[in-house]
C-alpha cells in the first residue's frame, strides 16, 4: 500500500485511538502524581434537628484562587505510589525486617489491600486461565463431533454463559449458592453440615469465583476454537488415521498444534480480562473475602468522599500489571512473526 | 385486581399531575436524585406530581444515589436540581460546594417550615429535613414471650436472649444484623463504638483515634453477636437482613426505624408481621448512650442551576413535604419532622432513641473517609483472621493515607 494510501485510510483508526486510549490514559497518569489541595478547616456551628453543635467545616474561599489556579491539584510525585493503600514500601521494608518467618512475612503483607487484592488477582489468573483454555478446546472438539443438526443448537447454547452479562451471571449463582438458595442448601445436604455455607469462608469464596470465571470465559475459549477446527487439514488427520493414530493422538499432535497460534490468542485475551476481574467479586458480595485491582478503583470512587488521586494510581499500577503479564506471550508472538534470520 | 391497581395508580398519577401542575411555579426544571426506601418515594412522588404547565419533573432514586449526586451537581447546568440526602451524606455535598445556600428561598416559600427543619451552618439554611431515623431494636414478640424473655435493653441481654433462642431449637440464627463488608458493616462499628463512648477523632482534628479499648470492645460485641447470625452475614445489606426476617428465620435485630413499615407489611406472612414488635435502641457496656446514631433526611438544591430552576425545586419539594401528605398510609413510613405529624406505633423506635439522649451521625468532613476503611479493614478481624488491636490499626492507618491524600492531615 502506499503511504499517502495506508494514512487516509488509518487515519479515523488514528483519530479514534487518541480521543479513547491515548488522552484518558494521559489525563490518567498525570492524575496519580497530583493529589487535591490542602484543604482549610473552619469551626462552624452547624443546626440540624437534634440541635446545634460546632464542627468542622472546609473554608471554600481559602483555596478557591488556589484550586483555580491548579486545577490538577499538588504535585506529589510518586507519592501516592508509595503510600501504605498502594505499594507501601515503607510498610512492606518493615514487616520485612521484622519478619519472623517467611509466611509470617505473607501474612502481614495482608494487611496492606494492594498486596490483598493481588493475592487474588493472580490466584484467579493463574487457575482460570489455563482452565478456560482447557474447557474451551474440549467444549469445541465435543461440539465438532457432533451431527450438523445438532451442532447450532449445541454452539448456542454453549455461548449462553458469555451472553449473560457477568453481573447478572454473578448475582444469579450469589441466590443459588447462598445458605438458602437450591445450590447452598443442596451442599449442606450432601455434607451433612447445616453450618456449611459458600459465602463465609475465604477458600470457598475464592473456589467460587474461580468456578464462575471458568463458567463464563469458557464460551469464548470454545468458540474461537470451534472457528479454528473447520480449518484443520483434513489431509493430515486422514494420514494420521492410516497411520493408526487414535483420536487422542489426532487431537494431541494434529489439532493442537494446528490451534497453538489460536492458543496464544486466546490466552492473550484471558490473560488481561482475569486480571481485570470485578464483576463476579461485586455480584457475591465477595469483598469481605477477594477484592482485586480494579474493585479497589471502584471503592474509591464510589464512596462519599471519592479517592480520584487514588483510584488513578491503582488504574496505572493496572495497566503496569497487564504489561508485565502479557510480555511473554508479546515476546512470543513477535519472534514467531520475525523470525531470525 | 393487579390489574385494577395499575389502572388505579395511573388514572391518581393523571390526575395528580394535572391537579398540582407546576405547584405554584410557572416554569422551571426539577431533577431529584435520592435514595431508594419507602419514605424518600413519596417524597419523590408528591414532588412528581407537580410536573405540569412549563414544569418538568424527574426522579432517580437508587441505593447508589450516593455515587452519582456528587458528578451530577457539578456540571453547570446540573443534572440534579436537587438531592435527598442524610446527615453524613450532606457532607460530601458541602465538601464539593456543590448546594447553594436556601435562606431566601425558605423565606419566599418556605412557611410552613418548622425551625427545627432548617440545617444551617453558621447560620446560612444549607438543606430542609423532613424525616429522622435511627437503628432501633426489632423483635419477635411471639418468640420472646414463649421463653418468657423481655425484650433486652442492652447488647449483652440480647446475647443471653440469642442463646436462649438457640438452646430452644427455634431457631439457629436468631440474631439479624446488616453486617454486610462496606458501609454497613462501618456503620454498626460507628454505632456500637459511640455505645462503647469512643470518640472517632482527636478533638478539633482529623486525626483519627479508634485503636484504644473502646474501640476493641466494640469489635470484640460485634463478633459475639456474628456467632448468633447466619454465616453469610457479611454478604447481608439491610435488603437482605430484612429478607431474612420476613422469612421468619430472625428474632432479634438493629435496623433503622424506616425499614420496620414493609416487615409488617401484607406481603409478609402474618405469623412474622403480626409479631413484629420494635423498642429503642439498645446501649452496651454498661453504658447509658445507645450503640445507635440519629440521621435525618432532608433535601438540598444544587448550586449550579438557574434561579428559576431552584425556585421550581424548592416549591416541588415543599410540596412533596407539605403537611396535607400525611395520612394513613404515609404516616407510619417515617419518623415526619412535618409540622402535624403524629407519632404512629412504628415510631416508637426512633422517638425512644431521641429520648435516650442517642449521639448524631457525625457531620464532619473526613467522616466518610473513617467509614470507608471501617467498611474494608474491619472484616478481617470479624473472620478470626487477626486480633482487634491489629484490625483497628489497619483502619487508623488507611484513614491517615486516604486523609492525607484528601488534603485533611
Amino acid at each position: 500500500m502506499k503511504h499517502k494510501t495506508f494514512f487516509w485510510f488509518f487515519l479515523p483508526t488514528a483519530l479514534a485511538m487518541l480521543l479513547f486510549i491515548a488522552l484518558p490514559l494521559t489525563s490518567v497518569v498525570s492524575q496519580s502524581f497530583h493529589a487535591p489541595h490542602e484543604e482549610v478547616l473552619l469551626v462552624s456551628e452547624i443546626c440540624d434537628p437534634f440541635g446545634c453543635a460546632t464542627e468542622s467545616t472546609i473554608d471554600h474561599q481559602a483555596t478557591e484562587q488556589l484550586k483555580k489556579d491548579k486545577p490538577l491539584g499538588q504535585w506529589v510525585g510518586f507519592e501516592i505510589y508509595a503510600d501504605r493503600n498502594h505499594l507501601a514500601f515503607k510498610e512492606v521494608a518493615e514487616f520485612w525486617q521484622t519478619r519472623s518467618s517467611f509466611t509470617g512475612f505473607i501474612s502481614s503483607l495482608n494487611n496492606l489491600q494492594f498486596y490483598r487484592a493481588m493475592g487474588f488477582t493472580l490466584t484467579y489468573v493463574i487457575v482460570v486461565t489455563p482452565l478456560v483454555i482447557l474447557f474451551g478446546l474440549i467444549i469445541a472438539l465435543a461440539v465438532n463431533s457432533l451431527h450438523r443438526h445438532l451442532k447450532g443448537l449445541m454452539v448456542f447454547f454453549s455461548l449462553l454463559p458469555m451472553i449473560v452479562t457477568p453481573l447478572v451471571g454473578s448475582l444469579i449463582l450469589f441466590w443459588m449458592i447462598d445458605a438458602r438458595g437450591i445450590v447452598g442448601s443442596g451442599l449442606q445436604e450432601i455434607f451433612s453440615d447445616p453450618n456449611l455455607s459458600l459465602k463465609a469462608s475465604t477458600g470457598l469464596t475464592w473456589v467460587t469465583l474461580i468456578v464462575y470465571g471458568v463458567w463464563h470465559s469458557a464460551p469464548f475459549a470454545f468458540i474461537v476454537f470451534y472457528a479454528g477446527l473447520q480449518t484443520v487439514p483434513k489431509e493430515t488427520l486422514e494420514s494420521a488415521m492410516i497411520d493408526g493414530a487414535s483420536r487422542f493422538q489426532q487431537v494431541i499432535h494434529v489439532v493442537v498444534p494446528h490451534l497453538s497460534p489460536l492458543v496464544a490468542f486466546v490466552a492473550l485475551i484471558q490473560l488481561m480480562d482475569n486480571f481485570r476481574v470485578f464483576e463476579p467479586i461485586v455480584g457475591f458480595s465477595a469483598s469481605a473475602h477477594a477484592t482485586s485491582l480494579s474493585w479497589i478503583i471502584w471503592n474509591d470512587i464510589g464512596q462519599e468522599i471519592r479517592l480520584f488521586s487514588s483510584a488513578a494510581t491503582t488504574s496505572v499500577l493496572t495497566i503496569i500489571g497487564v504489561v508485565i503479564l502479557l510480555l511473554p506471550v508479546l515476546i512470543r508472538t513477535w519472534r514467531e512473526f520475525n523470525p531470525e534470520k | 385486581m393487579f390489574l385494577r391497581k395499575i389502572a388505579t395508580v395511573v388514572a391518581l398519577t393523571t390526575l395528580a399531575s394535572s391537579a398540582w401542575a407546576g405547584c405554584g411555579a410557572s416554569d422551571g426544571r426539577v431533577s431529584i436524585v435520592g435514595n431508594e426506601f419507602p419514605a424518600i418515594q413519596t417524597v419523590g412522588a408528591g414532588a412528581m406530581e407537580c410536573a405540569g404547565g412549563g414544569v418538568t419533573v424527574e426522579k432517580n432514586l437508587t441505593a447508589d444515589h450516593q455515587k452519582i449526586n456528587v458528578p451530577g451537581m457539578q456540571g453547570n447546568p446540573a443534572e440534579f436540581t436537587t438531592a435527598i440526602v442524610a446527615n453524613s451524606s450532606i457532607v460530601a455535598l458541602m465538601n464539593n460546594d456543590v448546594i447553594r445556600p436556601l435562606d431566601d428561598l425558605v423565606a419566599k416559600h418556605g412557611q410552613g417550615l418548622q425551625k427545627s427543619q432548617l440545617i444551617t451552618v453558621d447560620g446560612n439554611i444549607m438543606g430542609v429535613a423532613f424525616m429522622a431515623n435511627a437503628q432501633h431494636l426489632v423483635f419477635r414478640a411471639d418468640i420472646l414471650d414463649q421463653l418468657g424473655i423481655a425484650p433486652p435493653t442492652t447488647y449483652e441481654e440480647m446475647l443471653v436472649a440469642a442463646a436462649n433462642i438457640r438452646a430452644s431449637g427455634m431457631m439457629d440464627h436468631p440474631v439479624g444484623g446488616a453486617y454486610a463488608a462496606g458501609w454497613n458493616l462501618a456503620e454498626e462499628f460507628v454505632n456500637m463504638y459511640i455505645g462503647h463512648g469512643g470518640e472517632f477523632f482527636k478533638p478539633g482534628s482529623a486525626e483519627i483515634s479508634v485503636n484504644n479499648q473502646h474501640g476493641e470492645d466494640a469489635l470484640h460485641m460485634m463478633r459475639a453477636l456474628s456467632d448468633y447470625m447466619n454465616p453469610d452475614y457479611l454478604t447481608h445489606d439491610s435488603n437482605a437482613t430484612s429478607a431474612e426476617w420476613k422469612a421468619g428465620n430472625v428474632a432479634l435485630m438493629n435496623m433503622w426505624g424506616s425499614r420496620v413499615g414493609p416487615l409488617k407489611s401484607d406481603e409478609v406472612d402474618p405469623s412474622v408481621a403480626n409479631n413484629t414488635d420494635i423498642a429503642g435502641p439498645m446501649t452496651v457496656g454498661g453504658g447509658s448512650t445507645p450503640a445507635s446514631t440519629l440521621w435525618w433526611d432532608g433535601f438540598t438544591v444544587s448550586k449550579n442551576i438557574s434561579d428559576a430552576d431552584a425556585e421550581a425545586t424548592f416549591m416541588a419539594m415543599m410540596h412533596a413535604i407539605r403537611p396535607e401528605m400525611l395520612n394513613d398510609e404515609t404516616s407510619p413510613l417515617a419518623v415526619w419532622l412535618i409540622d402535624g405529624y403524629q407519632p404512629t406505633d412504628a415510631a416508637k423506635g426512633v422517638f425512644a432513641a431521641a429520648a435516650m439522649g442517642t449521639t448524631p451521625y457525625p457531620m464532619l468532613p473526613y467522616a466518610g473517609l473513617m467509614h470507608s476503611a471501617a467498611g474494608k479493614e474491619l472484616v478481617d478481624f470479624m473472620q478470626g483472621k487477626e486480633t482487634a488491636s491489629q484490625a483497628l490499626a489497619d483502619l487508623e492507618a488507611a484513614y491517615t493515607t486516604a486523609a492525607k491524600e484528601k488534603g485533611y492531615l
